[in-house]
């Protein structure tokens, strides 16, 4: 299998890549690690005719903690960088657990997390424990910087609100209060499979009871969505098993699943309640696992 | 990376590439993909491809010592890294002990898989060089064998670690 022809550029600085891109057009694309647009051009799928490639822009790469601002990952820090970051795996071990995860260790080592949010894929699995810890992205343009929630980014399956000059340069995970964090998934291989459902949940625990919590429910709605009514439920109870049960059916009813050759939208709900129930049980017993 | 364009306009680019210990410069298209830079322009055809769609694992080279499936990566985008393939696993002629485990332990069936399987495995023991089962198991999990004969594959990996 061969790629078509396309005009390649490698730009210095982002600005010249944010250039490029509002000089080139609709028909140029992004090219960070490629796992899914050579795929995609292979496919026929998508025939840029220029690819921007990001490979020169190295300190998209850094994954640092700023005091004031939180955990920042560059954009092009691949799953494997995030696995094996030592300040992840201290700070935030359920990011470097859902990352492990993805894929397969060839795949991880190349893929980015930039272009698995922006490929806006609704089974993705990055961006549901992203918005469980209120993470929000950094995009660059042409006409400068924006900041927003991730949870705001995703529009529907493949669209998002990054503008044709823009680029993703960040992902910031701000210091949090909650005392725990987790994703779990569900998939029909434990390697190389897509998500049939993925729970993502971040507690605030005071002894037994929930101060606060977010539910992040992925591959069973357009875009990875919260479950805001599931989140009420628990926020200011004490724990307990029936509690748990209880928030996890609320979740079942919140999110709006499609059959599909992964699993029927049926399946995928009942899922959806023992997932969330397991991921809060986790999340609460084990901290950020 | 110097770009040259011929006569009727296609734009060519000089990339230096290092495989197995040695430099390759040569000049590629943007298209032009790292696995058929290495089986074509090299002749390196230990290296296989299967899938061609980074499913298969049939095609994996390390890339700074990390397994990767060549078969998605541009030879652009490879431009300066350092490449190990199959035919740089062997010292001089002598075997890798992990590739005279394969054959002691009777890994190979049809043989397809092969190269990815010894690439994935040996970058397992040069960053882990006691694994368990499990980690083996989860190193080659980028790594189809439809022989499906995975059994014998752990094995061999598993005693080359002891060794």
């Amino acid at each position: 299998m061969y790629l078509p022809d396309f005009e390649y550029h490698m730009p210095a600085t982002i600005q010249e890549a944010c250039a490029l891109l509002a000089e080139k057009g609709q028909v140029a694309k992004v090219l960070a690690g490629g796992t899914d647009l050579l795929n995609k051009m292979k496919h026929g799928l998508v025939a840029p005719a220029v690819l921007i490639s990001l490979k020169q822009l190295e300190q998209l790469s850094n994954i640092e903690y700023e005091e004031g601002k939180g955990v920042l990952i560059g954009a092009r820090a691949t799953h494997n960088a995030i696995c094996n970051s030592k300040l992840l795996q201290e700070k935030y071990l359920s990011i470097c657990e859902a990352a492990h995860h993805m894929a397969n260790n060839q795949i991880r080592n190349v893929g980015t997390i930039g272009g698995n949010i922006s490929n806006a894929v609704p089974s993705a699995d990055l961006p549901p424990i992203l918005m469980a810890l209120d993470a929000s992205i950094t995009l660059v343009g042409t006409k400068g910087e924006r900041v927003m929630a991730l949870e705001e980014f995703f529009v529907g399956p493949g669209k998002t609100l990054l503008a044709p000059d823009e680029i993703i340069a960040q992902i910031v995970i701000p210091d949090q209060s909650c005392t725990g964090s987790t994703y779990i998934k569900f998939g029909l291989r434990r390697s190389g499979a897509l998500a049939v459902v993925g729970v993502a949940v971040a507690v605030t625990m005071d002894g037994n009871v929930c101060k606060d919590a977010r539910i992040v429910l992925g591959a069973v709605a357009p875009v990875p969505m919260r479950a805001p009514k599931a989140e009420a439920m628990i926020i200011g109870k004490a724990i307990s098993d029936d509690l748990l049960e209880e928030v996890g059916v609320c979740a079942s009813t919140e999110c709006k699943p499609i059959d599909d050759i992964r699993g029927s939208a049926e399946y995928r709900r009942d899922m959806v309640r023992v997932f969330t129930k397991r991921a809060l049980r986790k999340a609460i017993n084990e901290g950020h696992v | 990376m110097e770009a040259l364009v011929d006569n009727s306009g296609v734009k060519r680019y000089l990339v230096t590439i290092n495989v197995n210990g040695d430099d390759y410069t040569r000049i590629v298209k943007a298209n032009t993909l790292l696995v058929n830079f290495i089986r074509d322009e090299l002749d390196l055809t230990g290296t296989k491809k299967g899938c061609e769609l980074g499913d298969c694992g049939s095609c994996t080279v390390l890339m700074d010592g990390k397994p990767v499936n060549s078969c998605i990566v541009l030879a652009v985008e490879a431009d300066g890294h350092k490449f190990t393939t199959v035919e740089g696993v062997a010292q001089n002629e002598n075997l890798d002990r992990l590739q005279e485990s394969f054959v002691d332990n009777a890994a190979v069936q049809c043989g397809y898989c092969t190269p990815g399987m010894i690439m994935s495995a040996k970058a397992l023991l040069t960053r882990n060089p006691q694994p368990t089962e499990e980690e083996v198991r989860e190193a080659i999990s980028g790594n189809l064998c439809r022989c499906t004969g995975y059994v014998n594959i752990v094995k061999a990996i598993l005693a080359a670690a002891s060794e």
